[in-house]
């Protein structure tokens, strides 16, 4: 035992997978860590679950940014521009009437066009309700009249790209190439009153790429889903895996020290539990008990630890046992506890490792398989709800929504399989050759 | 029959091959009887020792179903919800609120009683145990009327075990047909793979496979995407095309069509894993010494492969089998949800979203005794298999 960590980094350097598969893993480490310090859970599950008002000017299902590397004409970014930036400009009509006029000027560099156009205002006025019309301006000059009416006083929104078609506003030609240049905005507001007009809004030209990760059906930003998604999957794989591996291992000890009943009840127990379905039972959990994460944590530790696994470590565990230096332990007045914690559980724990390093991405798996079956732990932000929902997206080509997280839970599963088998190797001389 | 007993015949006799033909006909026969005679033995005592371990099993999901007495619950709303809607009418209306509330309760008590919520849970979890094992829950719309009623799909009938059993054999086929190839592609790959151990193919397929690590839901996922969304060469799911195509023979050809993405997840997903394990098999047993013997012999590399390699490494390869069957049976629900194929798996889902808790049971069962009846057959090929497996009334050493 002394001599191995010695022999260990030449077997290192001997298995190149080790290194590039720890890399990746200290990779998604280092990641869990930057996102719960950026974005504490609390501010993350609020963004996410409880704050619809922060997602109105991002758009809606469309795919990341860096999309656009692969595409002849780059679709457009998100375009805001506020009545704040721009300036108010008054014309007398009459003695006490006025237009008032802002024209909301943007640069349209694309040839592509955006997926909505909304025009977001708050109105008030003294006592005289004004007229408003709205003008939508094309770079060659040419107009639309959008709106004219009389807005009430509070908060509103004229969803531009709903009542006109994107390719009219946008001039699309023969080709479908939209047409570039200075696009504007005009409202004018023709008040029959001096004082007490008052207007704030902004106009979204929402775009059809967003930040790093896209958008999904509720506007959120996935990248928050995905960086959060990284912490939770390794605590639930690796809290799973630890309490499956050990509470079986230290079962499959005690059964093969002690032996007699103890013995034989562990193995009828193991037996029954591996007759139990394991995903119907806990699908049966999640939805007629509980989908609290520690809840659920519990029956899957309970349920996995009374598998084949359990028998395999008892074989082990007997072969040790009848090992010299057990009898010598014995010899000097070692009591049980001692010898299986001292002795036996010390001389198998090797083969724990490779078992224990490829039980992590089992266990992230089967969070994502849950979440798919509606049944994931709740209150969470995980890979596996993001590709849920994405499963809708799909029939309507909404394909980034499902492959992004798909591709993490995918790098994550391979880098720890990667360092399990490497690890199996290490450990177990017989296929190192293989 | 008779092809059975001579695989018998020649797994019991193994050792004493010469001797066999010296002895007489009525021996011989004696032999067998008795050899036969004892695998029975065997597999009964197997049989029984799964058997209560299945009942066992679905004794504890029927407690796990009712948690914190949640299913209890829904189902006594469920009740006095109907005594509620059958209590309405011209009838009642000239009672005071005080009279009518008491022949409320008393009803809904009455029917308590009847559906057996007057007796403990423990009383109860008997006599659903046996409603369980049996498959007579009776009808969704009576008995468990919790949420919305399900139906048979092809037939529209409303009991429990119609529903269940109905789509018993669209998952049985896909999930056989899955498993079965990937044995075989395991198989001739992995020996294909031992033939060039350490060339080019070899290592880079061994490095490859950990990539392979997904579940088979998630390759679903990905082909898909791939295959069905930016293709659109094959369906997104389902059984057969809707409508469904006239003629028995373009009606399997749309069933086979609508196959391949489901069984290319699950080989996909299953066959790297056991692929690994076989070529190890396989090479450490190709440095056994009656395998060099072989080959210094001259044989050539198929009959030492069939002969001297996958005979002892068949037992290990039976075992991997089940246990991706096994497996298997609980892909189903994932699989099968991906794909919107109507078997037992998504008819797990839809129960439980429907709160049809007789359904789910039932379903549970269903599952419990598929795993019972492979860990059966894995008993029994086993011990035709590996003559090394006791099978004289099942000893255990």
């Amino acid at each position: 035992m002394r001599a191995q960590p010695k022999r260990f980094l030449p077997t290192v350097r001997r298995y190149p997978t080790i290194g590039i598969s720890l890399f990746v893993i200290c990779l998604l480490v280092g990641v869990s860590i930057y996102t719960m310090i950026r974005l504490p859970l609390s501010e993350a599950l609020d963004l996410w679950y409880e704050n619809p008002d922060a997602w109105v000017d991002t758009p809606w299902c469309v795919p990341p940014a860096w999309t656009n590397l692969f595409r002849k004409a780059d679709l457009p970014e998100t375009i805001i521009v506020y009545t704040g930036d721009v300036e108010q400009t008054t014309e007398p009509v009459t003695a006490t009437t006025s237009r008032e006029t802002l024209l909301l000027t943007y640069d349209y560099d694309f040839t592509t066009l955006p997926s909505e156009v909304t025009f977001f205002y708050q109105f008030s006025y003294g006592t005289k309700r004004p007229q408003m019309t709205i003008t939508w301006v094309r770079p060659d000059g040419s107009e639309l009249e959008l709106w004219r009416n009389s807005p009430r006083r509070g908060s509103s929104r004229l969803m531009i790209s709903d009542d006109i078609d994107l390719e009219e506003l946008f001039a699309v030609d023969a080709n479908g190439v939209a047409l570039d240049g200075p696009y504007a905005l005009r409202i004018s507001i023709l008040t029959f009153e001096s004082e007490g007009l008052w207007i704030d809004g902004r106009l979204v030209v929402y775009g059809g790429v967003y930040g790093l990760a896209g958008t999904d059906g509720n506007r959120r930003d996935l990248m928050i889903a995905l960086l959060w998604g990284t912490p939770v999957a390794l605590m639930f794989g690796i809290l799973a895996t630890i309490g499956t591996t050990i509470i079986g291992f230290i079962l499959a000890a005690i059964g093969s020290w002690f032996g007699g009943w103890i013995d034989a009840t562990i193995q009828r127990v193991t037996e029954v539990g591996m007759m139990i379905p394991f995903l119907p039972t806990i699908m049966m959990v999640g939805m007629f008990y509980s989908r609290n994460l520690w809840v659920l944590l519990g029956f899957i530790i309970g349920l996995n630890v009374f598998t084949g696994a359990v028998k395999s470590y008892r074989a082990m565990f007997l072969q040790v046992k009848s090992a010299p230096y057990i009898e010598a332990a014995r010899a000097y007045g070692a009591g049980n506890g001692r010898i299986i914690s001292r002795y036996m559980i010390p001389h198998v724990a090797p083969v724990l490792l490779p078992q224990f390093v490829l039980g992590v991405p089992r266990f992230v798996f089967l969070e994502a398989s849950l979440a798919l079956l509606g049944v994931g732990p709740a209150n969470l932000i995980t890979w596996g709800n993001v590709l849920a929902d994405g499963r809708n997206g799909l029939y309507m080509g909404f394909f980034y929504w499902v492959l992004e997280p798909a591709f993490l839970l995918v790098v994550m599963g391979v880098s720890f399989s990667m360092l399990g088998y490497a690890l199996d190797r290490v450990f177990n001389p017989r296929l190192r050759d293989i | 029959m008779r092809r059975f007993c001579g695989i018998l015949r020649t797994t019991m006799s193994r050792r004493p091959s010469r001797s066999s033909s010296v002895l007489s006909r009525s021996q011989r026969g004696r032999e067998t009887r008795r050899a036969l005679i004892g695998f029975l033995r065997y597999v009964l005592i197997r049989s029984i020792a799964v058997g209560i371990t299945v009942v066992v099993g679905v004794y504890l999901a029927i407690w796990i179903s009712n948690l914190g007495g949640v299913a209890d619950q829904w189902h006594k709303d469920a009740i006095s919800e109907m005594v509620l809607l059958g209590l309405r009418g011209p009838a009642y209306s000239d009672l005071s609120a005080e009279e009518f509330r008491e022949l409320v309760d008393a009803t809904v008590e009455a029917a308590y009683a009847a559906h057996g919520f007057d007796r403990s849970f423990v009383h109860r979890s008997f006599q659903y145990l046996a409603e369980a094992l049996s498959l007579s829950f009776g009808d969704t719309r009576v008995g468990g009327a919790l949420g919305v009623p399900m139906r048979a799909g092809m037939t529209g009938s409303t009991e429990v075990r119609d529903i269940i059993l109905e789509p018993l054999p669209r998952t049985v086929l896909l999930f056989c047909t899955a498993t079965l190839l990937s044995l075989l592609l395991s198989l001739f790959g992995s020996l294909f793979l031992t033939r060039r151990y350490g060339n080019l193919i070899d290592r880079l397929s061994t490095l490859l496979i950990p990539v392979f690590a997904a579940p088979p839901w998630l390759h679903g996922v990905v082909l898909i995407v791939l295959f069905a969304s930016v293709l659109r060469i094959l369906p997104y799911g389902g059984v057969v095309d809707a409508p469904p195509p006239d003629g028995t023979f373009a009606y399997l050809l749309s069933v086979l069509k609508h196959m391949i993405l489901p069984v290319m997840a699950w080989v996909l997903a299953t066959l790297p894993m056991t692929l690994y394990a076989n070529r190890a098999f396989f090479l450490i047993h190709s440095k056994e010494d009656y395998v060099e013997l072989a080959r210094a012999k001259g044989l050539r590399v198929g009959r030492i492969q069939r002969r001297y390699l996958l005979r002892p490494v068949l037992p290990a390869i039976i075992t991997q089998f089940t246990l991706t069957l096994i497996a298997s049976w609980q892909g189903a629900i994932l699989v099968e949800t991906v794909f919107g194929w109507p078997g037992i798996g998504s008819l797990l889902y839809e129960a439980v979203y429907r709160n049809q808790v007789p359904v789910v049971i039932g379903t549970v069962t269903v599952f419990a005794l598929l795993l019972g009846i492979s860990v059966i057959a894995l008993d029994v090929v086993y011990a035709l298999v590996d003559p090394r497996v006791r099978i004289g009334g099942g000893r255990k050493r």
